[in-house]
């Protein structure tokens, strides 16, 4: 391990937006105005399928403050269609998408026509006034019914509304299966939510016809991305293409796709010589934004008599919604969950299949912890079924069960290649932090007073920092490497131009560490400059747990060249060997003695413009960049474990969570409280998940709740305390041994809720596995075993 | 979502205010604290052509008591009305009710008179005027009348009151010195509207309920009394029997609407839960005193 990698980094660094957020200085694309800007509002199908006969914009037309009424048609010139294709699944259907609907409108608020207005509420007005000939069509909602031959399909140029089937095969999971002395089998189904950000998207693009030039303020988490994809799609020259994401409120991968409205605002702006603005409204947000979730797993794990899982078996049926989701394809959550079950186990073998449809449903992409939280789930409750079926202490079961150190490093039963997990270890410090002797006493004495508590373990595995192979075989200009630049002031100051981003999270902070404990120099004399295609170098954003373990290492990488710099330069100065100094807080000192010679400042100053006082040849760039991949494996993984437990009524259904404990891997911790509150931000969301989050869809397929008064959200008051405690094992794929941190609240939480949930319940016989676990599924499971008996 | 367009008036006077009123009628929405017309508004739900806002009406404000009933004016806001000393001392059934109304910035705009227009079926207020036996004051043009809270709601978002009237008061009667009380709700959050809720008042002598009134709220179209549920405490000692009669008959004689995220049976269920355990409290407390 490396010796540089000092103070600051693994300090509890308050995330630096956090003053002038707090002090409503934020600046969110909402705030910026620009002159002769026009407002963007979209008349949404109101149906999940219908043909599209006629459209009549003249009165619209009409209506005052209104600029411009545009349809596909008006768009056709200015804005390509396109496929979001997958080189990696070549077999996937990806059907051609648009910024505007056609002919044919495929799931209720796809975007049929828009309006352009010197205000939001008169292009509303003048949306209310468009005209459209709709034909409803049958709708298909489940996909089920979606693969029934002869089922209504979505895409008229597909043979069937099968989207994608894949299978991931190990060893022979049907042969175990019959031979295995005792098989658990469940079908689980976890139903279609959303991110839910707290700043809806928006988008303000400003078009300049004489350069040719697009400058777009997004939302976004990955301004390269962006700026590509609408170089290409609008046939502008790319280096003219510009996307700033200012302050984001949040995105959780809601905000790393291509949406056709912002898509259309661009071709808009194009389209008028004008700025287009457009922000969706909460309704459109939960219409709009990628959808996650809504699979169905069918799942069975045999075992032999002493306890040794045999084999698995799962299969998954999902959906993309009505369209593929552009660039990345829908196709990760699925993959996901087929390469993640039963991960945490010896396994030999495994069968994995999965069939994605498309439906009259909005489209799905990929939200936090994509397929995680799912695979856990499965396989987490699986275990608990297997040792109710042996007559075995659950947690036994699981060690038993766990890869060891020595089976490490390995590519699992899925597929992924794991260098090394520490399973045994996270289970040892969750019950070193958790007493389940003293728990189950107490769960004994309040049952015998009709209260039901219960405790749920959930092992994970955490897949972050993606590597290059996945988009880059795939064919999407998604970049999975990072690129730093660091530029050192006169004053001795730095900036750092980095490619990931900061979305509230506060990677900009951890970035800002790794360069201050490397370089040497303080804190407050480094900002980080990110989320601007123009500014950063090309890099890939932050999603996927990304930011620390590539961002991290880039950084790091850069402040040594520009370390080296300073120190050479210092080391000619004063006639010793830059082997003999060191940089602390800002000044060169006598490595040995710390005797202090010069400051950055002083050395910045002879850099910048005194440059003929030192030799030609000498190393001393004061602008350095460095850039970074990780190689040969497609992920870095991490693990842990949670530990839920919490209190269900069983006259109401309603469950109160009243602890909550993590115990995390994700190798060198660049900032405990950052990544402490991602985790219970993860967590958060993850019990969300769990007991609240999920579209209703009206039998004619209309959504039902496109509101916070409907869409129920995890509130404080509900929410548990929730403890974080770290095993550490860092990655040697780098050397700064950071994984990322992103996924894990999300991945463990649903199958912690779900097995204390269960737990809590088991007097009454009942065993749900339908999330999120409402009060009605709840006493409907309860009722349901009381009738049986 | 914007709000259309709309006019907006703000009379200073409530006679200014009701010929605005008869004059607008069903053209008209009366802003209040907005609590629920905004949102209805933004979503486009609600285009009235003109917003009346009666927040400058003093008139309409204040708690009183005066010819043995208690007036609360329609511009209370639940917050006031939940730390009233009047309310505490003479209505604490409101003052229990109070606190499950939304959250605390809800409440300190929202008020009692735009709770009982609007007359959302799951809404804390609409039940307790009807367990206290309230009468609402509606004022118009055409004079003033007073609904019993029985005769006042009469739908999904439905009242007695016409296009052209205000809701200017609720006047309930003080509890009596042997009166009781309960309230209770169940929701998935804190600050939710209530899947089921039960608001109670009766009268004791000893551990013996008289003048029971149990009105369930969240699980019918408006706020309802349970009728064969009252019959069955009526008059007699509370006991664990009585619980279970008045649950089975609350379970016959209730029948939720379906609503696709909680299903009639268990909002049946649900009720029957409320009420054992609120009666299960009541008996303890009937033991205790």
């Amino acid at each position: 391990m490396s010796t540089d990698l000092k103070e600051p980094i693994g300090a509890e660094v308050p995330r630096d937006r956090a003053k002038r957020l707090l002090a409503g200085r934020g600046r969110f694309v909402d705030d910026i105005s620009l002159p002769r800007m026009v407002h963007m509002a979209f008349l949404r199908s109101p149906y999940p399928h219908a043909r599209i006969r006629g459209i009549d914009t003249s009165a619209a037309a009409d209506m005052p403050g209104v600029v411009r009424v545009v349809t596909a048609a008006d768009l056709a010139d200015v804005v390509s269609t396109w496929r979001p294709l997958h080189n990696r699944f070549p077999t996937m259907a990806a059907p051609e998408q648009g910024v505007l609907a056609t002919d044919t409108a495929r799931f209720q608020g796809e975007a049929v026509a828009a309006v352009l207005a010197a205000t939001r509420a008169q292009a509303e007005d003048a949306c209310e006034a468009i005209v459209i000939d709709w034909q409803a069509l049958a709708q298909v909602g489940d996909v089920a019914t979606a693969l029934t031959p002869g089922a209504p399909r979505i895409h008229e140029e597909m043979s069937s509304n099968l989207a994608f089937e894949a299978e991931v095969v190990a060893g022979d999971a049907e042969a175990a299966l019959a031979n295995a002395d005792h098989v658990v089998e469940r079908t689980f189904r976890f139903h279609r939510h959303t991110g839910v950000s707290l700043e809806t998207r928006g988008i303000l693009a400003e078009y300049d016809p004489t350069e040719r030039r697009l400058t777009v303020y997004q939302s976004h988490q990955t301004p390269h991305q962006q700026q590509d994809l609408y170089a290409r799609l609008l046939g502008l020259p790319e280096h003219k293409v510009r996307v700033i994401c200012p302050d984001v409120g949040g995105a959780f991968g809601v905000k790393h796709h291509l949406y056709p409205d912002e898509l259309a605002a661009c071709a808009a702006a194009v389209l008028l010589g004008r700025p287009v603005k457009f922000i969706a409204d909460r309704v459109e947000s939960f219409m709009t934004d990628v959808h996650c979730r809504d699979h169905e797993v069918h799942a069975r794990m045999g075992f032999a008599a002493d306890g040794q899982i045999v084999g698995l078996a799962i299969e998954d049926r999902f959906n993309a919604g009505a369209y593929g989701q552009h660039p990345r394809s829908s196709v990760a959550e699925g993959n996901q969950i087929t390469r993640l079950t039963g991960a945490p186990y010896r396994l030999e073998n495994y069968a994995a299949k999965l069939k994605m449809a498309f439906l009259n449903r909005g489209i799905l992409g990929h939200i936090r912890a994509v397929g995680h939280p799912i695979a856990a789930a499965v396989s987490e409750a699986l275990i608990e079924l297997g040792a109710k079926e042996l007559g075995r202490d659950a947690l036994d079961l699981r060690r038993q069960n766990y890869l060891r150190d020595s089976d490490f490093p390995l590519t699992s039963a899925g597929g992924v290649a794991f260098e090394r997990l520490s399973f045994t270890q996270c289970l040892d410090k969750a019950l070193s932090l958790a007493d389940v002797g003293a728990f189950r006493q107490e769960q004994a004495a309040l049952r015998a007073k009709g209260i039901h508590r219960g405790i749920g373990f959930n092992t994970f595995v955490e897949l972050t920092a993606i590597g290059p192979e996945y988009y880059g075989e795939g064919g999407q200009h998604i970049s999975a490497q990072e690129t730093c630049l660091l530029r050192m002031e006169a004053s001795g100051q730095v900036r750092i131009h980095i490619g990931t981003t900061d979305q509230g999270q506060g990677i900009d902070t951890g970035i800002q560490q790794v360069v201050a404990g490397v370089l040497g120099i303080p804190l407050d004399d480094i900002e980080v400059i990110s989320g601007d295609s123009a500014l950063s170098p090309m890099g890939g954003g932050s999603w996927g747990s990304r930011g620390a373990a590539l961002g991290g290492e880039v950084a790091m990488r850069a402040a040594r060249t520009l370390r080296l710099n300073l120190l050479s330069m210092a080391g000619f100065l004063l006639q010793k060997s830059a082997d003999d100094l060191d940089l602390v807080d800002g000044i060169v000192v006598d490595r040995q003695h710390g005797t202090a010679h010069m400051s950055t400042a002083d050395l910045a100053k002879i850099g910048h413009f005194r440059p003929y006082t030192l030799p030609s040849d000498l190393p001393s760039d004061l602008t350095v960049t460095a850039r970074y991949a990780s190689r040969d494996r497609m992920f870095i993984a991490g693990n842990g474990i949670q530990v839920a437990i919490v209190e269900v009524d069983t006259g109401t259904g309603l469950v109160r969570p009243l602890r909550h404990l993590v115990v995390h891997d994700c190798g060198r911790v660049l900032n405990p409280l950052l990544v402490r509150e991602q985790i219970r931000g993860g967590v958060v969301q993850g019990l969300g998940s769990a007991l609240y989050e999920e579209f209703r869809y009206a039998e004619n397929g209309a959504l039902l709740n496109a509101s916070f008064a409907d869409y129920l959200v995890p509130m404080a008051a509900e929410m548990p305390d929730i403890e974080v405690a770290h095993v550490t094992t860092p990655t040697e794929t780098s050397e700064l041994g950071a994984k990322g941190a992103g996924e894990a609240g999300l991945a463990g939480a649903v199958g912690a809720i779900l097995n204390a949930v269960n737990d809590a319940i088991s007097p009454t016989g009942a065993f749900l596995t339908e999330v999120p676990l409402t009060p009605p599924r709840i006493l409907e499971a309860i009722n349901r075993v009381a009738q049986i008996e | 979502m914007k709000a259309p367009d709309f006019r907006y008036l703000k009379p200073k006077t409530l006679p200014e205010c009701l010929s605005l009123l008869a004059e607008h009628g069903d053209l008209a929405q009366v802003l209040a604290g907005g609590q629920s017309l905004m949102p209805l508004l933004n979503l486009r739900l609600a285009a009235p052509a003109v917003l009346i806002d009666i927040n400058g009406l003093s008139e309409l404000s204040g708690i009183r008591e005066a010819d043995g009933s208690i007036t609360i004016g329609a511009l209370e806001r639940h917050e006031e009305i939940a730390q009233s000393a009047i309310v505490r001392q003479r209505l604490p059934l409101l003052a229990d009710a109070a606190p499950h109304i939304a959250h605390i910035a809800i409440r300190a705009r929202g008020t009692i008179g735009g709770s009982v227009a609007l007359a959302d079926p799951a809404a804390e207020w609409p039940a307790c005027c009807l367990a206290l036996g309230a009468e609402i004051e509606l004022a118009s043009t055409r004079g003033r009348r007073r609904v019993a809270a029985a005769d006042y709601f009469q739908g999904l978002y439905t009242t007695a009151r016409q296009a052209d009237e205000l809701v200017a008061a609720i006047h309930f009667p003080p509890a009596a010195p042997n009166a009781v009380h309960a309230f209770r709700e169940i929701s998935r959050r804190r600050g939710d509207f209530a899947i089921a809720g039960l608001a109670l008042a009766a009268l004791r002598t000893g551990e013996t309920l008289h003048n029971v009134r149990l009105a369930f709220f969240g699980v019918s179209d408006r706020p309802i009394l349970a009728s064969n549920a009252m019959a069955a405490l009526e008059g007699r000692p509370l006991g664990a029997s009585m619980i279970e009669a008045a649950c089975k008959a609350l379970g016959a004689e209730l029948s939720p609407p379906e609503d696709p995220a909680y299903p009639a049976a268990y909002k049946r269920q649900v009720a029957t839960t409320l009420l054992a355990r609120i009666l299960g409290d009541l008996q303890a407390e009937l033991l205790d005193a």
